[in-house]
């Protein structure tokens, strides 16, 4: 066995591997957590080490042949149409979402060993984790309607229980029961529309389903439901009321989690839009009115609704985080306002798409919007831990009792200061690079959704000055005169959050050329999606 | 018309737990809702699948030399995915409910509020 033959097999089996190690390694956790609580956290994390060996080594082979990666369960027989199999399709937005959930599960499992150890049912609470990972790397990586709603279902459930993790206190289990219920009605939707569109086509694949979208009513049904469900597993804002309550409830390490499972939905909503219905988005219209009515490009009418919803969750998540006075829920409104500039970004691409395909503005603004999932998911991360390791410290939650830490927590408030600028869109942090070409490419389109944009930064920083000197500055209190700055393991995490931030920020065009922009690529060229799966087998 | 009434009570199955998980203040009847909803999608699944005069869909049950309509075997499968899914989750909510009333002695949405303060 030479050395090359053992990194194709590698290669070959990754996507598999991806998502069978984190799952296989939940089931083994309780078991050696019998022997050794230490042995565990060691097992948990060699098990996320050994995960991003191969989402290492097939992220550098997508993004640096750019090919699209099909890898089918059950045989080594030709696929053939229609595809009735279970199978993964790996394209570099997958893989850009991967690597995302790897980054929040990694940092996630290193934090919680320090966080977590005074509590027990550690064994369970490591299960969950893993099994939380498994579901999200699944979401991301699949190529199959249901697979998707399957892993969906797993990552709703391990989330669940996970927020009700603090058992004893009755806001945990309330915020995890607003959790499940939002989750399990979306879950359902979608699993309506995927029936809807498997009556219609009879098939469940999406590159299948993709190429012989018809774009009947009964779709036009079919995308209303996807979409908004997912949206509202994204937390926009009609539907947003769930994710502040449950990420200010959850443990910190498992909000950070949370936030890659939110943004996997998210993930949903990009998939849905630009390759589901990729070919119906700019070649057929909408007819308002009867009879002979307005005609309005489905793009159009999509991407106005979009934006629209956009510019108030935006609004409102920064209207209602100005007035929280509990640090986490605070930092959980602010997460709400943060997903409006993805979803702006994939509004205006889909405003500006015409039918010879995306460019100019359009596609920058949609690279903006899928560069910001990075970014939000390192910043609001960053947020959650610096929040969390107060909350060990201390064991206050609420930013009235708080002060006077930055005496105490050297690190930490040092931390909050990076987690701040990148959260407002400050140079040279990682938020900036994003949020200046959401600007730009949005200014384009109307100039007022930009000023909106600019304004709801803003006023993010002005929230997180004030947080940040209610919490680390002002006098002294006695009550925190003893007051421990956060162990190892939860400085450890954070620095890896942070030194990502500035390596980004500094370097915006290394990460925009090679990894951002054949991410965008692969989800504005749908037909090479679909082909890959189609044209492969037949 | 016959053929439409599955439909129908798919269609009725999901409006009914939809009014029952937004208007119900109890949290038993809003986990009931959801239970209904899922119903509703399972059975419009199965319908989906089913193949007039069709017989099971197990090849070897085939009677030898005719060639019978089967139903179709997919929706079938994602059936019974969405059912088991459908138990973990119901097993989940029950069980935050008797938390939930451990906690605050009621199960009456409006009072179960504390996050909101």
């Amino acid at each position: 066995m030479s050395i090359e033959s053992i990194m194709g097999d590698l290669l070959v089996h990754a996507p598999a591997m991806i998502i069978a190690i984190p799952l296989l390694g939940a089931f083994l956790t309780p078991i050696i957590s019998r022997i050794n609580g230490t042995l565990r956290n060691v097992f948990v994390i060699s098990i996320m080490g050994l995960t991003s060996l191969f989402v290492g080594v097939l992220a550098n082979d997508i993004f640096t042949s750019r090919v699209i990666k099909t890898y089918v369960f059950g045989g080594s027989q030709e696929l053939t149409s229609p595809v009735v199999r279970i199978l993964l399709e790996i394209d570099a937005l997958s893989m850009f979402m991967a690597m995302i959930v790897l980054i929040v599960a990694f940092v996630a499992v290193i934090y919680s060993w320090g966080f977590m150890k005074e509590y027990t049912g550690l064994d369970k609470y490591y299960t969950l984790v893993l099994l939380m990972t498994a579901g999200m790397f699944g979401m991301v990586l699949t190529g199959d309607l249901f697979n998707f709603f399957v892993f969906l279902e797993i990552t709703s459930i391990a989330s669940c229980a996970l927020i009700a993790f603090w058992t004893t206190k009755g806001e945990s289990i309330e915020a995890a029961f607003k959790y499940i219920v939002i989750s399990a009605i979306g879950a359902l939707f979608v699993l309506f529309a995927i029936a809807i569109l498997y009556g219609q086509y009879n098939a469940l694949n999406i590159a299948t389903l993709a190429s012989v979208m018809k774009y009947t009513f009964l779709d036009k049904v079919a995308l209303v439901l996807l979409v908004g469900a997912l949206a509202m597993k994204a937390g926009i804002v009609p539907m947003h009321m769930w994710l502040p309550d449950s990420y200010g409830r959850a443990p910190a390490s498992v909000t950070l989690i949370l936030v890659g499972a939110t943004q996997a939905s998210l993930y949903g909503v990009f998939r849905v839009c630009f390759t589901l219905y990729g070919k119906s988005l700019s070649l057929t219209n909408n007819i308002l009115g009867l009879e002979d009515g307005f005609p309005l490009a489905l793009g159009t009418s999509l991407g106005i609704l979009v934006v629209l919803l956009a510019i108030v969750t935006m609004l409102v998540g920064v209207f209602m985080a100005l007035k929280q006075s509990d640090f986490k829920r605070l930092i959980g409104f602010a997460a709400v306002a943060e997903i409006g500039y993805m979803m702006l970004g994939l509004g205006v691409a889909l405003l500006s798409i015409e039918p010879t395909g995306l460019s100019g503005s359009g596609l920058m603004a949609l690279k903006g919007g899928i560069f910001h999932i990075f970014n939000d998911a390192l910043d609001i991360g960053l947020m959650f831990l610096v929040a969390g390791a107060v909350y060990w410290a201390t064991k206050e939650r609420s930013l009235d009792k708080l002060g006077g830490l930055a005496r105490n927590m050297k690190y930490t408030s040092i931390f909050f200061v990076i987690g701040l600028f990148a959260v407002a869109g400050m140079p040279p942090f990682n938020g900036f690079a994003s949020k200046l070409l959401i600007y730009e490419s949005v200014f384009q389109i109307s100039p007022i959704l930009s000023i909106v944009a600019i304004l709801s930064s803003i006023m993010l920083l002005a929230v997180f000055v004030k947080v940040f000197h209610s919490v680390f500055l002002g006098p002294a209190i006695p009550k925190f005169k003893n007051v421990k700055e956060a162990p190892i393991s939860l400085l450890v995490a954070m620095i890896i959050i942070s030194v990502l931030i500035v390596f980004i920020g500094i370097f915006p065009e290394m990460f925009l050329n090679n990894i951002v922009g054949p991410a965008t690529d692969a989800l504005v060229n749908y037909s090479g999606y679909i082909d890959a799966v189609v044209l492969g087998g037949m | 018309m016959i053929y439409n009434i599955p439909f129908i009570a798919v269609a009725a199955l999901i409006l009914i737990g939809l009014y029952a998980v937004v208007f119900k203040r109890n949290l038993i009847k809003i986990v009931i809702g959801i239970t209904l909803i899922e119903c509703g999608v399972n059975l419009f699944l199965i319908t989906l699948g089913y193949r007039e005069g069709g017989i099971a869909p197990i090849f070897t049950n085939l009677p030898s030399g005719t060639s019978a309509t089967m139903a179709l075997p997919v929706p079938q499968a994602l059936t019974l995915t969405s059912i088991v899914i459908g138990v973990a989750v119901l097993a989940l909510m029950l069980a935050l409910v008797v938390h939930i009333y451990r906690h605050y002695n009621t199960l009456d949405a409006r009072e179960v509020r504390r996050l909101k303060e």
